[in-house]
């Protein structure tokens, strides 16, 4: 079973502070990471090599730092990664276009993963997107996957109800964050990743003369300015205090 | 010309607003789009809701299918030479949006909270980075398709004297080669968190589900009667249904009191609780990160703080 992992680096958004001279958020200087839910994507990977055998490669669109990055996820258990540095500019049409172009050169695939959405904006488009690009079926929000030679079935949290769906290889499957645990490697995993390849394939070398369709033309911070009140005294004093405090406010009944 | 699609009829009726709010801007007609079996019924409701036209997709199809969906949508835009693609944003709608995106290859915005044309151009903010941005996206090329929440947009008011045409036309589609074997209907309580006034929400704080009626007992006596919840608690644990489920995924909030008890406060539910008027916490952990973005918070265990504070409001209200 060959298994292609999107996954992509982002910055950790938790840490993002808003420059109040400038309403701006600072994403420069804070830690960056695999988004979570494709850490998700990667450990079913797994899950179904373990089962059928084959091959897992990680493709990303990013920085030139998100090699080390990408070394997480060889560490725990993919075979090779990809890195397509993000061309000068890019938007969705721009990523969803190179993550299609690298699966159609790596050729042979039958599943690709991906995560619902990523952490830092939170589209859940370029699954479906890149489904739609190479016109392979798509299974979405799949909770869990049962991957056997021929078909998988999947069960899909859409809320509400829950959807069964049953597909033929190649797919395009976008898990959620229940769908499992990721494994957190061992030092030896760490080390043995390092003789692990990570291919450089440009943008151009993919897919010449893109254009991004949607440009960013602004960025407003938002912040969230709270009185931060902790009542650390006696229970019984603290729920005084508190309820005080939410009278006042008006906001009891 | 403006497409408006969506598989919920309410959201329909709120995209129809800003979309044919958008086709005037342009000096073209809005398109209200009904893929299944022809339904004059709502045909002309949507009519009633601004629609100057409906286009109706008759088809084999029997239910929602991405692909497929994703296919007709495709045909629909290319005969019509759409300029914009309005579909509602629930799970449906996003998987729909985004293929068709692929498969026109163009631009697509997900969850967009306001949408207008600046300097002729079709632009649109969405919330990202978990709430802390708000990004202002521009089209510079046509066709574009954008997704919407419901309750983003207010619906016109009805009116049955409203006229359009309504078109109806046999599409075939390729059938897709997944296959749906089962549909589970969970079970849904019918809560409204997105228009509560008070809310007292649970997270993996609580040991058990039998459990949450602590958290049941101080909404009634707030009179708010609404519980939220975390994702692990709906989506992990299901103990509540997702109707229940608040943040980044599940739903955004603004009530004018949000109760946090056993939540951590990762960024993700934070997300969905940044309207909120007075935001209280409980949790026995004085470093959990909910204490920073709450105005007042209690440090100690739910289980003992709960009832306490369940009877000193009823206490105080008398
Ligand atoms: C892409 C993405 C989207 C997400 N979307 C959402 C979303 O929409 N909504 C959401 O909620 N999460 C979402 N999450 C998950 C989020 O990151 C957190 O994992 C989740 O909110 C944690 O839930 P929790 O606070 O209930 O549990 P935990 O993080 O386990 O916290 C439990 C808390 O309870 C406290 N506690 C334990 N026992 C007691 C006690 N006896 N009394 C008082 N306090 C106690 C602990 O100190 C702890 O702080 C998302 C994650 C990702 C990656
Ligand atoms: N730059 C990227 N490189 C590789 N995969 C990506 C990239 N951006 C998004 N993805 C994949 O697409 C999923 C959804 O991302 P998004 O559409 O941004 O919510 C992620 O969970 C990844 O699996």
């Amino acid at each position: 079973m060959n298994i292609i992992v999107c996954a992509k680096q982002v910055v950790d958004a938790s840490e993002i502070k808003i420059d109040s001279s400038t309403n701006k958020p600072i994403l420069e200087g804070i830690s960056k990471k695999i988004s979570d839910i494709d850490k998700n994507a990667m450990e079913e990977a797994i899950k179904i090599k373990d089962k059928h055998g084959g091959k897992i490669t990680v493709v990303t669109v990013g920085s030139a730092d998100a090699k080390e990055r990408i070394k997480e996820l060889l560490a725990m258990g993919a075979d090779e990664g990809i890195l397509i540095p993000y061309p000068d500019k890019y938007d969705y049409h721009v990523v969803s276009t190179l993550l299609a172009e690298a699966i159609k050169k790596i050729g042979e695939y039958d599943i690709v993963l991906c995560g619902e959405a990523s952490t830092d904006l939170f589209s859940g488009q370029i699954g479906p997107k890149v489904a739609g690009l190479l016109n392979i079926p798509q299974i979405t929000y799949a909770q869990s996957v049962d991957a056997e030679k021929d078909n998988v079935v999947a069960e899909r949290n859409m809320g509400e109800k829950s959807v069964t769906t049953e597909s033929s290889y190649p797919v395009l499957i976008t898990v959620t964050k229940e769908i499992n645990e990721p494994r957190l490697p061992s030092l030896m995993e760490i080390l043995g990743a390092a003789n692990k390849p990570i291919n450089d394939w440009s943008a151009d070398s993919l897919a010449g003369g893109l254009e991004p369709k949607i440009e960013t033309i602004d960025l407003k911070g938002v912040s969230m300015e709270r009185k931060n009140i902790v009542y650390k005294d006696s229970l019984d004093e603290s729920i005084g205090k508190l309820v005080d405090n939410l009278a006042k406010e008006g906001v009891l009944g | 010309m403006v497409l408006v699609y969506s598989d919920n009829k309410k959201l329909t009726f709120e995209l129809l607003s800003k979309g044919s709010e958008l086709s005037k801007d342009l000096g073209k007609k809005s398109t209200a789009v009904i893929i299944g079996k022809s339904d004059d019924t709502l045909a002309n409701e949507y009519i009633a809701y601004g629609a100057d036209n409906v286009f109706v997709a008759e088809t084999v199809v029997d239910s929602f299918k991405a692909e497929e969906y994703a296919e007709i949508l495709e045909k629909i835009v290319k005969e019509t030479g759409t300029e914009i693609i309005l579909i509602g944003s629930n799970k449906n709608g996003k998987e729909l949006a985004s293929r068709l995106a692929g498969k026109l290859d163009v631009g697509c915005i997900i969850g967009c909270t306001n949408i207008y044309l600046k300097d002729k151009k079709l632009t649109a903010e969405r919330v990202v980075y978990s709430g802390n941005a708000i990004a202002v996206e521009q089209f510079n090329s046509k066709p574009g398709i954008l997704t919407v929440s419901s309750k983003v947009f207010d619906p016109l008011k009805k009116d049955d004297k409203r006229k359009g045409d309504i078109v109806k036309k046999k599409i075939e589609t390729e059938k897709s080669s997944s296959k749906v074997l089962k549909v589970q209907e969970a079970k849904t309580e019918g809560v409204n968190v997105e228009d509560a006034e008070i809310i007292v929400s649970c997270g993996r704080g609580f040991k058990s589900k039998e459990d949450i009626k602590l958290a049941d007992e101080l909404a009634d006596v707030l009179k708010g009667k609404t519980i939220g919840c975390s994702r692990p608690i709906a989506a992990d644990l299901k103990w509540m249904s997702e109707d229940h489920w608040i943040g980044l995924s599940g739903h955004k909030v603004k009530p004018k009191l949000y109760i946090a008890t056993g939540i951590s406060g990762q960024i993700q539910h934070i997300a969905g609780i940044r309207d909120s008027g007075v935001i209280v916490a409980i949790n026995k952990d004085a470093d959990a990160l909910i204490f920073k973005s709450a105005d007042y918070g209690i440090v100690g265990d739910l289980y003992e703080v709960l009832p306490k504070l369940t009877a000193a409001i009823k206490d105080k209200m008398g």
